[in-house]
């Protein structure tokens, strides 16, 4: 589910700072008109209208969801209970609207809920009978497919665009005027202003006004922004509006800002003092101010946060609780030899931080507060080929080198030479053993890592013949004549940007440019299933550390999660505002991390589709996520060449590592957790000292309530080390279970 | 943030002329104005939306440059069908056109034939992906922990490049491409003189000069730095003369090759790419002077084939395998039916300077094939003078040369019979050459207690010079044997060789022991296996005991009568040791000091098999 669960909370927490601004509204409408209800109507539409894709998959429709809540509230009030029930057995919304009348609990929470349905429902009605702000009367109709108008219709009823300039520039000359401490803050207003009063002029076709304002101020952006600009500055007519998803989204969804208490009764009353309604309108209806008391942050640390799409995240939003310990490894019988015993045991005492191996080596060792519970979500039951790999495992983490400053691992390159450009992912199997990578001309390759070839299990004939009561059937069954160093996959019809190996090493996920994710068995190298439903190119897929699950997304903005089993997905994610880029499982499988083109990187739990965590900060689209080995840390990398550490639990970006001069594809944590190698298109392998990174945070108090804190800039002090390939940019990284580091790309002769 | 700002962000739109020109190209003739306009700016619009998405996949295929491809896919998320056909070669396939105050750009499709695609051959089938690891880690992946691995160089690497930021541990392991930062060599002013003076004199018409040259070249230390232009200089001068046939040029140059190689401050493993090619042109080039009928071309390949052999034995290494590699370029030539006689003349003697091993397994079960083509030459209709003169010295190349090997080798008694049907044609004479040598072994073995021997320079080296004969030689003082050319001396037929051709002759300066009677005994005795006229020029110096024997031309005689002491030019030890105890012999009484002479004796005795080698006899 996306974050519009959360909205009523959300609501009404802006509500106790919106009542007395509200009073234009209030005469022009029935009902109370919050800010909560303007932001829920706009993520309808925005759910309807601007993914069309998610419309064409024939995928549940959150949003619509969210219309029909509000319609049936709307038929309860009045009365027509038959209707309710049939709405909600057609529409199966039992569940949903349990859990959000849960969540809107509180004082006041019909009168809210009513006011929602309401107000919803009048715009819907005001722009399906093209006669903005003057239906009064609310026509119960239940309207699928509202027009884009309605998103756009907030446009239309401004004030002369003739003085747009006018007013930017006085609030321009007011921030610049201001003491220095709030002048960063309030400059924060500047980019999302600058870009709806550019859309409401082109909106109302001042075609040539809007493009003398955007000369005139595009300037005065923050240059992360540029990337938006240049979409805007090419959008000069009413009609590329209605196409533009991206500017549909950033229209709809209310740009966040989170500013001290201080500068904005600055802002407040400078506005009022100036009755520059035109701005505060805007900042009403399209704008998130998030109040903190405190002081107000400084540049560095609003640049830090700022730089997403949407604006930055609301404190509310991560305020959920997020089980990110891991889960109890299940106890095996292990036939240790003594030596092994011993070397487990000693290696268990000094570890400070609580890693699988050592939750297998000691069993008294108690659940972890921060684990989710077991069967939180159902897993899969161990088999016995996964029990003997978890005992190899134990035995190879025995031997396991241990990273540090002062002991950095040795970095492995596997260069793909003749790949013409076209490697567009790779993957290592968990032990090592096998590499796939995806190519452009649609094909997946499997590689062995290992002298040990690659081969077919015999066919289902041959298969008849052999004896299978024998101890080495296993191997029987293998065709020794198919023996290979590596096997061809075919069956996409576009590049293959994502590979994924299920951790028992038996399939591999690919996902394509032709809207599918393939799973091929590694026993027969034949495509089993063909995942559909994205029906766009799907940019990234990912097992589940214990398989069975896996999640992918793609161009069509939502993220799906999916079992092996299951032909359609079991969770859609949908709440990013463009293309989901990358997927990764957390470690205890029980929540999906999701980067994207927007910018934010978001959290979401698999039990029940939540996003629980929204980061920004990043100031291009994320390419690479990687999760710490103890679930605690989440690291992530964009083409803006930064990496950025974030802690899932206090849900806070604690540490900046800047360095490279590209799009980061690759990132991973060792073994245990202490070095971060990261890996980029500028041809470079760096790894950080993540262990100090996250030490220094957790000595520091966490002013968790401001949502931010300082960030040390100690880029280069974390960098361990920085190795340079020829001319060959990094695709993936992997360590091995004995903290080797794998490096794997394909050289670019030009 | 304001300040910083990047290049202004404008919407550009295309213009309405465009739009004309492609409603045109379509049909549609006239087209108004607004609906230019609007037209352009919908497409502008529209091409830019493409272009934002194709960027999404030219990021997600992790390339910086965005391809065709990328469009066409990101014109499929639009549901429009792709542009077929749009590969290109070019970077920018348009071209342009103007006229008529028109300025177009189009796409050139040209009318292709089919038949002609279908005719072509297939174009090589590109090479399949593949995936490269560096082994040694493959290894420390599978087996050992990686510390124990490579526990120095992996610290030390990555500590490094913590501050620099340069090296990388990586590139010991796939892409070890460290380029040396590229040196010059800078000469000063004076090296510039130096070098100039140096190789003017080397290719000049004054001998003296030269001689005093090649002296400086083979002793100065200090001309490392100019060894680089030395060995481009001889190898683009061998290059040019070989093609204009300048025999007198080619001798300059590889005197020196000789000279560089003698100086033993110069270490030439680097330029031997350079002259290693000179010199084996110099031994089996073709045609090396204008005239082949006359002019001594023959000398110049033995001096050269002596080269060869001595940077074979100074140079040879199990990594360059000079000496191998040589040998299969002469053996090859050699085998080759079509080889003319002057090549192959160089190849035996190229050969035959490598050793009594080399002889024995090239040469000597080559002799019957070799003699049966002499035969054909000799006793065959009339052919070219040419020829002629080819065989005899390829004759008498091989008969020199094995003789001795033949002697060392071949169980007595010597039957005539029996050489004849080993070797044929050559078993005769190649007979009557063994039993010499294996008389002259003889004589050696009883003298060879007496042997001392002081010898000043034991280099041999190749004079030339332009006319003359060697009666001028009288007149000077230091006592200096004249010989006509060596292969006078070994020639059986005093016809053709020792013809004197004014202009071409030349002289071989050959240098021996110190007693000038017993350095024509030796010359002597090893000419007289040949049976050729060379005693007479023996008797000139018969007081000498200048440790050289040098050749002059008249017209130089003056000049190196004056300075007698830069004209000796040596040419080679005396090969068998038996003439080394003839001089011996004849010195010890000359030898003022013995533990000189002893020493002297020494050197000679460690540089004789280099000596063997070195001497045309």
């Amino acid at each position: 589910m996306t974050p519009l669960l959360s909205a009523p909370g959300e609501k009404m927490a802006a509500v106790q700072d919106a009542p007395m601004e509200l009073d234009s509204e209030k005469e022009t409408k029935p009902e109370i008109l919050s800010d909560g209800t303007s932001n829920l109507s706009g993520n309808t539409a925005s759910g309807t209208l601007s993914s069309p894709p998610l419309t064409a998959g024939g995928a549940p429709k959150q949003e619509d969801q969210q219309t029909l809540i509000a319609v049936l509230q709307f038929l309860r009030r009045n009365k027509l209970t038959e209707s309710v029930d049939i709405l909600r057995r057609e529409a199966c919304l039992e569940d949903q609207e349990d859990s959000q009348t849960l969540d809107g609990s509180g004082g006041g929470k019909g009168d809210g809920d009513g006011g929602d349905a309401n107000s919803l429902l009048s715009r819907v009605s005001i722009a399906s009978a093209a006669a903005p702000q003057s239906t009064l009367t609310p026509i119960p109709v239940k309207n699928d497919q509202p027009d884009v108008s309605v998103v756009l219709s907030a446009y239309s009823q401004q004030g002369d665009p003739s003085l747009y300039q006018v007013y930017y520039t006085g609030l321009k000359n007011f921030i610049e005027s201001v003491l220095d401490c709030h002048r960063a803050e309030l400059s924060q207003l500047f980019y999302p202003l600058f870009v709806h009063m550019y859309l409401e002029l082109v909106y109302n076709n001042h075609e040539t006004k809007a493009k003398a304002f955007f000369e005139k101020f595009s300037g005065d952006q923050e240059c992360y922004y540029q990337d938006d600009l240049q979409i805007l500055c090419g959008l000069t007519k009413k009609e590329h509006l209605k196409g533009n998803e991206a500017l549909l989204d950033f229209r709809t969804s209310r740009f966040v800002l989170r500013i001290s208490r201080d500068s904005y009764q600055l802002l407040k009353r400078h506005l009022q003092e100036r009755h520059n309604n035109q701005i505060w309108n805007i900042i009403q209806e399209h704008l998130y101010i998030d109040i903190f008391d405190g002081m107000p942050r400084s540049k560095s640390q609003i640049d830090s946060m700022s730089g997403s799409f949407a604006g930055e995240t609301r404190r509310e939003v991560n305020k959920a609780k997020v089980f990110y310990g891991l889960l109890k490894e299940p106890e095996i019988e292990v036939p240790l030899d003594d030596e092994d015993d011993e070397a487990e045991n000693e290696e268990g005492k000094p570890k400070k931080k609580k890693t699988k191996k050592d939750s297998m080596g000691s069993k008294s060792k108690k659940q972890d507060p921060n684990a989710p519970q077991q069967n939180r979500i159902p897993l899969p039951e161990l088999k016995d080929s996964d029990k003997l790999d978890k005992i190899m495992y134990m035995k190879e983490s025995t031997k396991r080198i241990r990273l540090g400053p002062e002991n950095l691992p040795s970095i492995c390159f596997y260069s793909f030479l003749n790949a013409y450009q076209g490697l567009t992912a790779v993957d290592f199997t968990d032990d090592s053993s096998l590499l796939a990578g995806g190519f452009a001309d649609s094909t997946v390759r499997v590689w062995s890592a290992t002298p040990k070839k690659l081969r077919k299990v015999k066919s289902a004939a041959e298969l008849n013949l052999i004896d299978k009561e024998s101890d080495d059937v296993l191997e029987r069954i293998m065709d020794e004549k198919t023996a290979s160093e590596s096997k061809n996959l075919y069956g996409h019809s576009g590049p293959v940007y994502g590979v994924s190996f299920s951790p028992d090493r038996n399939y591999l996920l690919s996902s394509s440019e032709d809207g599918t994710v393939r799973l091929w068995s590694l026993q027969t190298f034949t495509c089993l299933v063909g995942y559909k439903g994205h029906n766009y190119p799907v940019w990234d897929t990912h097992f589940s550390p214990f398989g069975y699950y896996f999640v992918s997304g793609g161009h069509d903005r939502v993220a799906r999660l999916w079992a092996t089993d299951h032909y359609q997905p079991l969770r859609i994610f949908a709440g990013h505002l463009a293309d989901v880029t990358c997927t990764r499982f957390h470690p205890n499988s029980n929540y999906v991390v999701t980067g994207s083109t927007d910018r934010t990187i978001r959290l979401w739990d698999v039990l029940n589709g939540n996003c629980v965590r929204f980061f920004t900060g990043h100031k291009g689209p994320i390419h690479s996520l990687a999760f710490s080995p103890n679930g605690k840390f989440l690291a992530s990398g964009s083409t803006d060449g930064r990496v950025l550490l974030w802690d899932i639990g206090h849900g806070l970006m604690i540490g900046e590592l800047k360095g490279h001069t590209d799009t980061i594809y690759a990132l991973k944590f060792s073994r245990d957790g202490e070095i971060l190698a990261s890996g980029s298109m500028d041809n470079t392998v760096r790894l950080w000292d993540s262990m100090k990174a996250f030490d220094d945070m957790e000595t520091d108090d966490f002013t968790a309530a401001t949502g931010h804190i300082p960030l040390p800039d100690n880029s280069q002090e974390l960098l361990l080390g920085m190795y340079h390939s020829k001319s060959t940019p990094v695709t993936h990284l992997h360590f091995t279970r004995r903290n080797l580091l794998l490096a794997a790309g394909a050289y670019n002769s030009q | 943030m304001a300040e910083e700002r990047r290049q202004k962000l404008c919407s550009v739109i295309l213009p309405t002329e465009s739009m004309k020109a492609i409603a045109e190209s379509v049909g549609v003739g006239s087209l108004q104005e607004e609906s230019c306009l609007a037209l352009s700016e919908e497409v502008s619009y529209r091409i830019k939306e493409i272009a934002q998405d194709a960027l999404k996949f030219m990021h997600h295929g992790k390339r910086r440059k965005l391809t065709t491809g990328d469009i066409d896919h990101a014109l499929k998320l639009k549901n429009v069908e792709p542009l077929y056909g749009f590969q290109s070669q070019e970077f920018i396939p348009f071209r342009f056109a103007s006229g008529g105050g028109r300025e177009l750009h189009f796409y050139e499709e040209k009318e292709v034939d089919l038949s002609d695609i279908i005719n072509t051959p297939l174009p090589r089938v590109p090479l399949d992906v593949s995936l490269k690891v560096p082994k040694e880690q493959q290894k420390t992946d599978s087996t050992e922990p990686l510390k124990a691995v490579k526990p120095g160089q992996e610290e030390e690497g990555s500590i490094q490049t913590k501050g620099q930021g340069a090296s990388s541990a990586e590139v010991k392991g796939k892409e070890k491409m460290r380029m040396k930062p590229r040196s010059t060599h800078e000469l000063s002013v004076e090296q510039q003189l130096y070098y100039k003076e140096i190789t003017e004199a080397c290719v000049g018409s004054c001998e003296a000069k030269r001689a005093e040259a090649l002296q400086s070249i083979a002793t100065d230390p200090g001309l490392y730095q100019m060894l680089p232009r030395f060995s481009t200089f001889i190898s683009e001068g061998v290059r040019v003369n070989v093609v204009q046939n300048n025999l007198a040029l080619l001798i300059y140059l590889m005197r020196m090759v000789k000279a560089l190689m003698d100086n033993p401050t110069l270490y030439l493993e680097k330029y031997l790419h350079e002259l290693i090619p000179a010199v084996v042109t110099c031994i089996v080039s073709k045609q090396l002077c204008l005239r082949p009928d006359v002019d001594n071309h023959w000398a110049l390949r033995d001096f050269a084939a002596r080269l060869m052999a001595q940077s074979c034995k100074t140079f040879s290494t199990t990594t360059n395998n000079i000496q191998s590699r040589i040998t299969k370029t002469f053996t090859k030539a050699l085998l080759d039916d079509k080889t003319q006689w002057t090549t192959r003349y160089g190849c035996i003697a190229g050969l035959a300077e490598l050793g009594h091993d080399v002889i024995k397994t090239l040469i000597i079960p080559r002799l019957s094939v070799e003699g049966a083509r002499i035969k054909a030459v000799m006793d065959g209709p009339v052919v070219s003078n040419i020829d002629k003169i080819g065989a005899d010295h390829v004759q008498s190349l091989l008969l020199k040369h094995c003789a001795c090997v033949v002697a060392k080798t071949r169980p007595l008694p010597d039957m005539v019979d029996q050489y004849k049907a080993d070797y044929g044609y050559l078993g005769t004479m190649l007979c009557s050459h063994v039993v010499k040598a294996r008389a002259q072994a003889a004589f050696q073995a009883q003298t060879v207690n007496r042997t001392t021997l002081t010898i000043t320079q034991p280099r041999p080296t190749l004079s030339m010079s332009q006319s003359g004969l060697s009666a001028s030689s009288g007149s000077r003082t230091p006592n200096i044997i004249k010989v006509p050319s060596s292969l006078t001396l070994m020639s059986t037929r005093p016809g053709t060789p020792t013809q004197p051709s004014p202009p071409a002759t030349k002289y071989i300066v050959m240098a021996t022991s110190a007693g000038a009677a017993s350095t024509q005994q030796v010359i002597t005795l090893s000419s007289s296996q040949s049976g050729s006229s060379v005693t007479s020029t023996v008797p000139s110096n018969p007081t000498s005991l200048q440790p050289l024997v040098k050749l002059e031309s008249g017209t130089t005689g003056a000049v190196s009568g004056s300075r007698p002491l830069q004209k000796y030019i040596v040419v080679s030890l005396p090969s068998s040791s038996s003439s080394l105890e003839n001089k011996g012999s004849g010195v010890l009484p000359s030898s003022t000091s013995p533990i000189s002479m002893e020493s002297a004796v020494k050197l000679e005795r460690s540089e004789s098999p280099a000596a063997n080698i070195q001497s045309p006899h």
